[in-house]
């Protein structure tokens, strides 16, 4: 069994005056076998999370447990886990077999074991025909894999994946998400998942950590994050298009924020009116931008039914039940 | 250049084929000369550039030295060349070794004082051998290694220029690399072995040519620190073939040179693919 807890976990960098804080208590509470993505935008903070977790950068204040064990004093090795890099980081003068059997081989594992194991790594990611290859002669989506198998191989309690999609096109991109899927269906390893690309986190997890210039904003499922946001912040990160947000929305309290999601609008004969600025069609729908008391919003609607001209008057109804209210000052969620 | 123009493939041929003869014809007149006779070099002047007949006569008394006619004692070369090869392989492998270890501490360990050692090294690039030979003499006097293999390569051995070079190629290498090394339970030597030294091969090539030709090159050191006939390179041995008798071999002269060029040349040609790739590109 391989939970992981993050007990206040704070990342300082310098000493004295120069002093820079980029964690600030960070609490989370795994379970084992979960997919957690961790996302949100570059320099919040989300990979030197996940690099202290690895055991790559030391821990300034807090504690973390994988499993029964606090692991702040312990080397990567040692933690039980397995990483996939940005950029891969395999061995560029092993071969791919040998890539995938390092690890194994500083263990002083059998011979017969570490073959039988990364066959087996092969045999699952479809690396059978390149064990003889070195890294230099696959493609981005190969090499991807085959950092992937290093980390299979190794039968870890935790996997941790450090972006690992982004340096595939968008097409490797869709069809090595559904792998990773597959995959952690099959071997059930507690996952932690860095990205700051939304769709990926929404796709992938299981529950989602959002973080923001080093705040934990809102730990939970997609459907609590994207339908319930815990703050500003989370409402306009998750989704796209953004979710509007209003400081003087019509019927808005004062020293709040109302928040609704483009598609929670309806086009209609009342409710707020709003003049077109412009319109986009995206394929299956379209977005309309236009203001309403001087605030953007942004409208969409399915192909076909509505297509307002630039400057024209139409009305909108916000389904109340959709409706969001935040502080004006903090930005975090008013309950209800 | 990409003109393809009759004219100025011409040009550009004719220029490198003047460069090729001035740097080659010396080493014909030195080839040329050791396949004569000593008479025949003494009475044509200027030399012939045709070859004689006197080659393995010439070659022979080089190598294993002995009488000549003319009565005059040759020091054989072999023994000189055994010398000269252990110390460029001393020195080449012992810069590789020490420079190796040195810009793996200075790129990959945080000790106190970290950047005053390196630049201390650094500074030493400004301290070739020629500027400290007085002082060095002094301490390979003092320790009693005067006319022995340590004295004759120990202080050529240290080597910024290779720890700046390899320095520089350690932080070429990703930062990933050595994470997932971590990962995978590689402690530093380990990771030294296994990953730094596969990687650094090519650059070790280019180093070894290099600092082969530099020690076997040496001529003013070991002119201090050898005074036992049986300590002296072959550089030496070619200078005292010219000095000191009245009557000179030219011959033998010229063939020794030969024989001195041999080694460097070999392992320029050898390593010719290695050394090229590890000054041009990076395999990574």
């Amino acid at each position: 069994m391989a939970s992981i807890q993050l007990k206040n976990i704070v990342k300082k960098y310098g000493k004295g005056k120069a002093e820079l804080q980029v964690i600030h208590g960070v609490n989370a509470d795994i379970a084992h076998g979960e997919f957690i993505v961790i996302v949100g935008p570059s320099g919040c903070g989300k990979s030197t999370l996940l690099r202290m977790v690895a055991g790559l950068e030391e821990i300034s204040g807090g504690e973390i447990w994988i499993g029964d064990r606090v692991v702040n004093q312990l080397e990567p090795a040692e933690r039980d886990i397995a990483m996939v890099f940005q950029n891969y980081a395999l061995y560029p003068h092993m071969s791919v077999f040998d890539n995938m059997a390092y690890g194994l081989k500083i263990k002083k594992m059998p011979i017969a074991e570490i073959k039988q194991r990364v066959d087996k790594a092969a045999g699952i990611l479809e690396l059978g025909h390149l064990l003889d290859r070195k890294p230099r002669q696959l493609s981005g989506g190969q090499r991807q894999r085959v950092a992937m198998g290093r980390a299979i191989v190794r039968q870890p309690q935790v996997f941790l994946f450090d972006e690992p999609l982004s340096n595939l096109d968008a097409k490797l991109r869709a069809q090595t998400r559904l792998e990773i899927q597959k995959l952690h269906r099959e071997l059930g390893i507690t996952s932690l998942f860095v990205t700051h690309d939304q769709v990926e986190a929404m796709t992938l997890a299981q529950r989602m950590i959002v973080m923001n210039a080093g705040n934990m904003e809102q730990f939970g499922t997609p459907e609590e994050v994207y339908h319930t946001p815990a703050s500003t912040f989370v409402a306009s990160f998750i989704g796209s298009p953004p979710m509007n947000l209003m400081k003087n929305a019509p019927g808005g309290k004062p020293g709040t924020i109302l928040g609704i999601r483009p598609e929670h609008l309806d086009v209609g004969s009342e409710g707020w009116e709003v003049k077109v600025e412009t319109v986009e069609l995206l394929g299956a729908e379209r977005l309309i931008y236009g203001r309403v008391q001087g605030e953007q919003l942004i409208v969409r609607v399915e192909e076909g039914t509505h297509s307002p001209a630039p400057d024209a008057i139409i009305h909108v109804a916000p389904r109340t039940d959709r409706l969001h209210t935040f502080d004006a000052a903090t930005g975090k969620r008013i309950a209800g | 250049m990409i003109q393809r123009n009759p004219i100025l493939d011409f040009i550009s041929h004719a220029i490198l084929i003047l460069g090729v003869v001035i740097v080659f014809f010396p080493i014909y007149v030195t080839f040329i000369g050791s396949t004569q006779t000593a008479e025949q070099i003494l009475s044509s002047n200027p030399i012939s550039l045709l070859p004689g007949s006197n080659i393995v006569e010439s070659y022979r008394f080089a190598l294993f030295g002995g009488k000549t006619e003319a009565g005059a004692t040759v020091a054989p070369a072999l023994p000189m060349m055994g010398i000269s090869l252990a110390s460029a392989l001393i020195i080449a492998i012992g810069k590789i070794a020490i420079s190796l270890l040195s810009a793996f501490a200075i790129v990959y360990f945080r000790f106190p004082f970290k950047n005053i050692v390196f630049w201390m090294i650094f500074v030493t690039l400004m301290l070739p051998v020629e500027v400290r030979i007085g002082p060095t003499y002094e301490v390979v006097s003092n320790l009693g290694l005067l006319n022995s293999m340590t004295g004759l390569t120990i202080p050529l051995v240290a080597s910024a220029t290779a720890t700046f070079l390899f320095r520089q190629f350690f932080m070429t290498v990703p930062d990933e690399l050595v994470e997932a090394a971590r990962v995978d339970g590689a402690g530093p030597m380990r990771f030294f072995k296994d990953v730094l030294l596969p990687l650094s091969k090519t650059s070790m090539a280019a180093l070894f040519v290099i600092q082969f030709i530099y020690g076997w090159n040496q001529y003013l050191w070991p002119l201090l620190v050898t005074t036992d006939e049986s300590m002296y390179p072959i550089v030496m041995g070619i200078k005292r073939l010219i000095f000191g008798e009245v009557y000179i071999e030219w011959n033998v002269v010229m063939a020794t040179a030969i024989l001195a060029m041999l080694p460097p040349a070999v392992v320029v040609m050898l390593m010719q693919k290695w050394f090229v790739k590890g000054l041009v590109d990076t395999e990574k």
